[in-house]
């Protein structure tokens, strides 16, 4: 990578990064939420992008990590009093860790289409159980609960408010979008994409392919539990919907309208979605995945690079 | 406690029933697996909107049955149009995708099955509606007065498979399919209309589909989101069965739906489904080509 290259790209990161810093000064209270949100969303596909884009798994079952994220965020704030911020990222990490590391042991034995499909059959296992087990989740109703100060122990402790939230969110996908764009151009990264580009010719040189498949699907896991948690904190409840497997669809969605493998893809994929279902709402109402359904198809078709896949190989120099 | 106590503490009865009720669920999800895996096997598509077709099917039973009354008029005229709407899918949404990695395919057809789905929620509403069962005899099972309408099922999805088999071992353009599942350049090179014959199998399979839809109408509500229950037990039963096998669909099918039948004897509904996930799971573990077919060398 040039030089110059390197510069035009920070300095592009700086620029973004600074209009979301300021974004929520200035909107109005529905489009700082919305941001809020286009972040969150953001931050999971940019986990699924990981298996997706980089190791070349399609995970339909994105819903369960960030649903127990969700779940073990709330456990966190119901059970230990006062509620405690970072007591809940961690519980919700320990939750989709779990899941995470159930779904890998069984599910990357299969490749392809059949990673597809068992990683959406695992997410459905534990949405049964969260929905049928009501004493513990709540069942169809879920849990609420009260959102947590923002306090670092002994120096300060502050309510949220919602351009405190937004910036706890930038930050936290910020972070997470450099520790994923450090991973992927790490020696471990370079073995997923060489997976995703030749799995046979890979082991034949000697990795141990399932192990790295196995540590891929975990880290795309915590990633999309720390969403989880980052919009259960949001939203102030845990929903059996979100573990629903449509979640884990608009995850790919999100994925393929922004272009896989670019980590700001997913992102840019979210918030375009988001503002589609926003703008489609107004004429057709509840029903507006038939219109966000029918681009997503020709986007499919006719663009399966994304919005950003023609900058694909810059952003991941 | 003997061996006595512990026979007659075997619910005989209960088990009879729920095996007779699991053929029965067994038949129709075989009719919607056949379907899937037909697709799958000749073209490496994974049709996530199969279940939306299954719902399809059952709506336009609803509608027709309403217009004419006659269920089995009902039965042939969804069968063939959505075979039709099948057809027109398959032309607009998947020839394009022919030959791309078979993973957009899963992509494509997720979106065909959330703008159908929310297309039939737009078009009927999300009040659930009936199809009238044609004839309402009943004969007695232990203690349940048992409808002889769900036996019919059983029958008629059997019936249907079937058929489907004989014409694929022996008629002209079962043949063609056959050939094309095995070798689809070879099939080309020996002048059968490749492109067609995948619409036409896709057609094939959503018109089974559709049929099941409507059969299985008369034992629940009609509504909306009822595709999607199908198309993931219907996953499980290809990946258990092993994907692209006819045969291993159908056995799995049946197993599986007798299972969750047992377990619905002590556990809720809801949570019998569990049972079929620890099945795939265990299928994964131990045998993850698939329970019901050989082994491959």
């Amino acid at each position: 990578m040039s030089k110059r290259s390197t510069t035009v790209y920070w300095t592009g990161f700086s620029i973004i990064l600074a209009l979301l810093i300021v974004a929520p000064l200035v909107l109005p209270e529905f489009w700082r939420r919305f941001v809020t949100e286009i972040l969150i969303w953001g931050l999971l596909a940019m986990s699924s992008d990981i298996l997706i884009g980089y190791t070349g798994m399609v995970s339909f079952g994105h819903s369960a990590f960030f649903g127990l994220g969700m779940y073990g965020a709330a456990a966190a704030l119901l059970m230990v009093k006062p509620p405690n911020l970072w007591l809940a990222i961690l519980y919700g990490l320990i939750g989709s860790a779990a899941v995470a590391l159930f779904v890998a042991y069984f599910s990357t034995r299969l490749r392809d289409i059949y990673f597809a499909i068992t990683t959406l059959i695992f997410s459905q296992i534990f949405y049964v159980i969260i929905f049928t087990w009501t004493e513990v989740t709540g069942g169809e109703n879920g849990l609420s609960f009260r959102r947590p100060p923002l306090a670092i122990p002994g120096l300060f402790s502050v309510p949220f408010s919602s351009e405190t939230l937004h910036w706890f969110v930038l930050a936290v996908v910020t972070a997470s979008y450099l520790i994923l764009r450090r991973i992927t151009q790490s020696p471990f990264g370079m073995v997923l994409q060489s997976i995703r580009e030749n799995e046979a010719r890979t082991r034949a040189i000697g990795y141990a392919v399932e192990r790295y498949k196995m540590v891929a699907v975990m880290l795309s896991g915590l990633f999309a539990g720390l969403a989880g948690v980052l919009y259960a904190i949001q939203n102030r409840f845990a929903a059996p919907d979100f573990v629903y497997f449509l979640v884990s669809g608009e995850t790919v969605i999100f994925n393929v309208i922004g272009g896989i493998g670019t980590l700001v893809g997913p992102i840019v994929g979210a918030g375009f979605f988001l503002l589609l279902r926003e703008a489609f709402s107004r004429f057709f109402t509840e029903y507006y995945l038939i219109p966000v359904g029918v681009i997503f198809i020709a986007m499919v078709i006719f663009m399966p690079q994304g919005l950003l896949g023609f900058m694909r190989r810059w952003l991941n120099q | 406690m003997g061996i006595e106590d512990f026979l007659a503490a075997i619910p005989w009865e209960k088990i009879i029933i729920q095996t007779v009720n699991g053929i029965v669920t067994g038949m129709i999800l075989a009719l919607i697996a056949s379907g899937l895996t037909l697709i799958f096997g000749i073209m490496d598509v994974v049709n996530f909107a199969h279940g939306e077709l299954f719902m399809l099917g059952a709506y336009i039973g609803v509608v027709v049955m309403a217009t004419s009354g006659s269920f089995w008029l009902a039965l042939v005229i969804a069968t063939l149009v959505i075979a039709l709407l099948g057809a027109a899918l398959q032309i607009t949404t998947l020839r394009p995708l022919l030959g791309r990695d078979p993973l957009t395919t899963i992509l494509a057809t997720f979106g065909l099955s959330l703008v159908l789905q929310n297309y039939a929620l737009w078009q009927f509403g999300p009040v659930a509606r009936k199809i009238q069962e044609p004839f309402t005899g009943y004969f007695t099972l232990f203690y349940l007065e048992y409808p002889w309408y769900r036996l019919l099922i059983a029958a008629l999805s059997a019936g249907i498979i079937g058929a489907f088999w004989l014409f694929l071992k022996y008629g002209k353009y079962g043949v063609w399919i056959r050939a094309t599942t095995q070798d689809r350049v070879m099939a080309q090179a020996m002048g059968i209309p490749v492109p067609w014959v995948h619409t036409g199998a896709f057609a094939i399979g959503a018109g089974m589909a559709a049929a099941s839809g409507v059969l299985f109408g008369p034992l629940v509500g009609v509504n909306h989101a009822m595709g999607v229950d199908w198309i993931l037990k219907a996953f499980i039963v290809v990946v258990v069965g092993g994907m692209g096998s006819l045969g291993g669909s159908i056995a799995a099918s049946i197993f599986i739906s007798l299972l969750e039948a047992y377990a619905s004897i002590w556990v809720s509904p809801a949570q019998a489904v569990i049972v079929s996930f620890v099945v795939l799971i265990l299928t994964l573990l131990f045998r993850p080509t698939g329970l019901f077919v050989p082994t491959p060398k």
